[in-house]
């Protein structure tokens, strides 16, 4: 039997030295709120590690690195089951206090329970969540097909409306900038259908001229999103990538508290 | 002996052209065959070199044979063009002694062009056993490393100044600005303040940025007495930010002010939490949103409904996809880096700022680097592309 390493290494930095310094915390609550920042030191440290050191305990198919994601996982899904406790508490109050919309929250709940039930039930009965032996759906398939994915579907179309709606507003030519925004999106839009030749179909004589324009109004639609675009878009990733990098830094070395709620000082 | 050579002769003129090719006698092996661990690796990988021989006939392969223990048998592994001189043998378990061989060999075709025969020399040429074993060291990723140590080096040194005292100057954040005002209105009209820190999880560094950034607004929600809302889609985004409003409201010494439904669960599913998030905005019509954080197709969604209520909205994302959305249709939008400098621009902590300016060094480094590449490449003396490039 081969020492493995990786999994000793991880109980001791996320489990024995939390619990230690849970302990030692009792009467110093400074040191108690060091723990979460030494908790993310060390996850935040091991795939750093993992990158640059391929060392098995480390970064293999085992290692620290991937139990770590597979960590995780299991974390999240505790972490599920308190969001579902929250929408219970939250919707049944709701409810019970007559607060405005609580209607909607009867049927959250009625969606909640009918849903989570037809899971519950193809768990039970081991058909899954699929389909019946003989080809039918479970109702929980059924569910899922016939109310979820066509609401999914009914929100994801808005999108179009909402696009329409939000470009008639960032294409008023109230100043310079909007002005370049306004040629620019709309020498992109002529350029990417064929609305010169769609122009030109009453007119025979204009065929080929209509065609060769909107040859070249594609090529200056390639250039502007290449070229100028491109070049905006590389500034603000390479901007965001250091950016990540030093935050990612900042929390490392225990900088910075603040997205676990502490301030300066504490 | 004459009689025999003009016999075989004799076979070899009368026989068709395509018909399979009568090996060579003696085909040339190659030579100087090294066998060793793949360097820079996670182990299993073994990589071999030789020197093909100096003349090969057309259509010669080099064979790759593997002795594996116990049996120390020669199994054939593959086959190389000619002129490859290299193999990677990939199937190989750590810690296991095996021995290779190459030989050349010769495929013949036949008239239909399959392959018929593949006549080789028969012993090859044998490596010193060799076993794999993982390593201390990418060395493709040595480009990286140097970046990325100089890049901390830059971060601390900055620091430190920042702790000697020394004042940082950090440039108007109009978005950042905007947080106090957005608030002041809530509270001004009896409102709450709506907080959406994105769709992604807690391993997602916008998500991290973006939980900051709440902490500081939940703090001014307290300072102020005014109602805030935090809708999530991730459950572990959700538990982090509950601590931090949580934590906020105490700092502020308003816990009595913090209710637990402030920061609420809505669902794992994307066009759902869509719906419920803009179906709130659109009944309780909070005076300012927050979209800050990383946000997929729902953004404009999101946005689009905020702005018919009237709330004033600020946004803030570091991928450039749902940017021009944000930019359309909220009042502030925190484009890329400043999304990651607002925990320093709201708190004013030396620290903090110290990093940012270290930040803004090693942007600085890579325009130099990215000007004097293009300079350089421009004018044929040296292309700096394959040096940058990261694996």
């Amino acid at each position: 039997m081969t020492f493995n390493l990786g999994p000793v290494v991880l109980v001791l930095l996320f489990a024995v030295v939390p619990i230690i310094g849970i302990v030692l915390g009792l009467n110093s609550p400074g040191l108690r709120s060091r723990i979460p920042i030494w908790v993310a030191v060390f996850a935040g440290l091991i795939p750093i590690l993992a990158m640059y050191i391929p060392k098995g305990f480390l970064s293999g198919q085992t290692g620290m690195s991937q139990r770590m994601d597979d960590w995780l996982i299991i974390l999240a899904g505790f972490a599920l089951l308190l969001g579902i406790v929250n929408v219970l508490q939250n919707n049944f109050k709701k409810v019970a206090r007559r607060d405005s919309g609580w209607f909607f929250s009867v049927v959250l709940l009625i969606g909640l329970f009918v849903t989570g039930g037809a899971g519950i039930y193809g768990a039970v009965t081991k058909i899954g969540i699929g389909f019946n032996p003989d080809g039918s759906p479970t109702p929980f398939k059924y569910l899922t097909d016939w109310f979820f994915q066509p609401l999914q579907s009914t929100i994801f179309a808005l999108l179009a409306f909402f696009m329409a709606s939000a470009a008639f507003r960032a294409f008023r030519a109230r100043n310079v900038e909007a002005t370049i925004l306004l040629v620019a999106a709309g020498l992109v839009m002529v350029g990417r259908v064929p609305i010169i030749e769609l122009l030109a179909v009453p007119f025979p004589s204009l065929h080929a001229s209509a065609a060769s324009a909107s040859q070249a109004m594609g090529k200056l639609t390639e250039w502007i999103m290449d070229v100028p675009n491109g070049a905006a878009q590389s500034g603000i990733i390479i901007g965001a990538a250091l950016g990540a990098a030093s935050m990612a830094l900042r929390v490392i070395l225990g900088i910075e508290r603040g997205y676990l709620g502490l301030g300066k000082g504490e | 002996m004459n009689l025999i050579g003009l016999f075989l002769a004799a076979n070899v003129f009368a026989a068709p052209i395509d018909a399979p090719a009568t090996p060579p006698p003696d085909l040339p092996l190659p030579q100087n065959l090294i066998a060793k661990d793949k360097p820079g690796d996670s182990g299993g990988a073994v990589i071999l070199r030789w020197t093909d021989p100096a003349s090969l006939p057309a259509g010669a392969e080099i064979e790759v044979l593997r002795a594996e223990p116990p049996a120390n048998e020669w199994q054939p592994l593959d086959k190389v063009p000619a002129g490859t001189g290299t193999y990677t043998d990939t199937s190989v378990k750590d810690g296991t002694a095996y021995r290779y061989g190459v030989r050349t060999s010769l495929a013949a075709v036949d008239s239909t062009g399959a392959v018929s025969v593949a006549a080789s020399t028969s012993a090859p040429v044998v490596s010193e056993p060799v076993s794999s074993h993982d390593n201390w060291f990418k060395i493709e990723r040595t480009n990286s490393f140097v970046a990325s140590i100089l890049f901390v080096i830059i971060i601390l040194g900055s620091i430190q100044v920042a702790r000697s005292g020394k004042e940082i100057f950090i440039r108007r954040i109009p978005g950042l600005n905007a947080i106090d005002e957005a608030i002041g209105r809530a509270t001004e009209v009896g409102k709450k303040v709506m907080y959406i820190p994105g769709i992604q999880s807690m391993d997602e560094i916008q998500t991290v940025a973006s939980v900051a950034i709440l902490g500081n607004v939940a703090r001014s929600t307290a300072r102020y007495g005014t109602d805030l809302d935090v809708p999530n889609k991730d459950p572990l985004t959700f538990a982090s930010a509950r601590e931090v409003v949580r934590s906020a409201y105490l700092a502020e010494g308003r816990p009595d002010l913090f209710r637990e439904e402030m920061v609420n669960y809505v669902t794992y599913d994307q066009f759902a939490f869509t719906a419920a998030v803009s179906a709130r905005m659109t009944r309780e019509k909070p005076a300012a949103i927050f979209l800050i954080g990383y946000f997929f197709a729902e953004s404009l969604i999101l946005a689009e409904t905020g702005q018919s209520t009237g709330a004033i909205q600020i946004a803030g994302q570091a991928d450039p996809t749902q940017l021009p959305f944000f930019v359309a249709t909220c009042d502030y939008t925190l484009i890329g880096e400043e999304l990651y400098a607002a925990s320093a621009y709201l708190t004013r902590e030396p620290v903090l700022l110290g990093s940012i300016r270290g930040q803004d060094i090693a942007k600085g480094i890579l325009i130099l680097i990215a000007i004097i590449g293009v300079v350089l490449v421009s004018i044929h003396v040296l292309d700096l592309s394959p040096f940058l490039r990261t694996q």
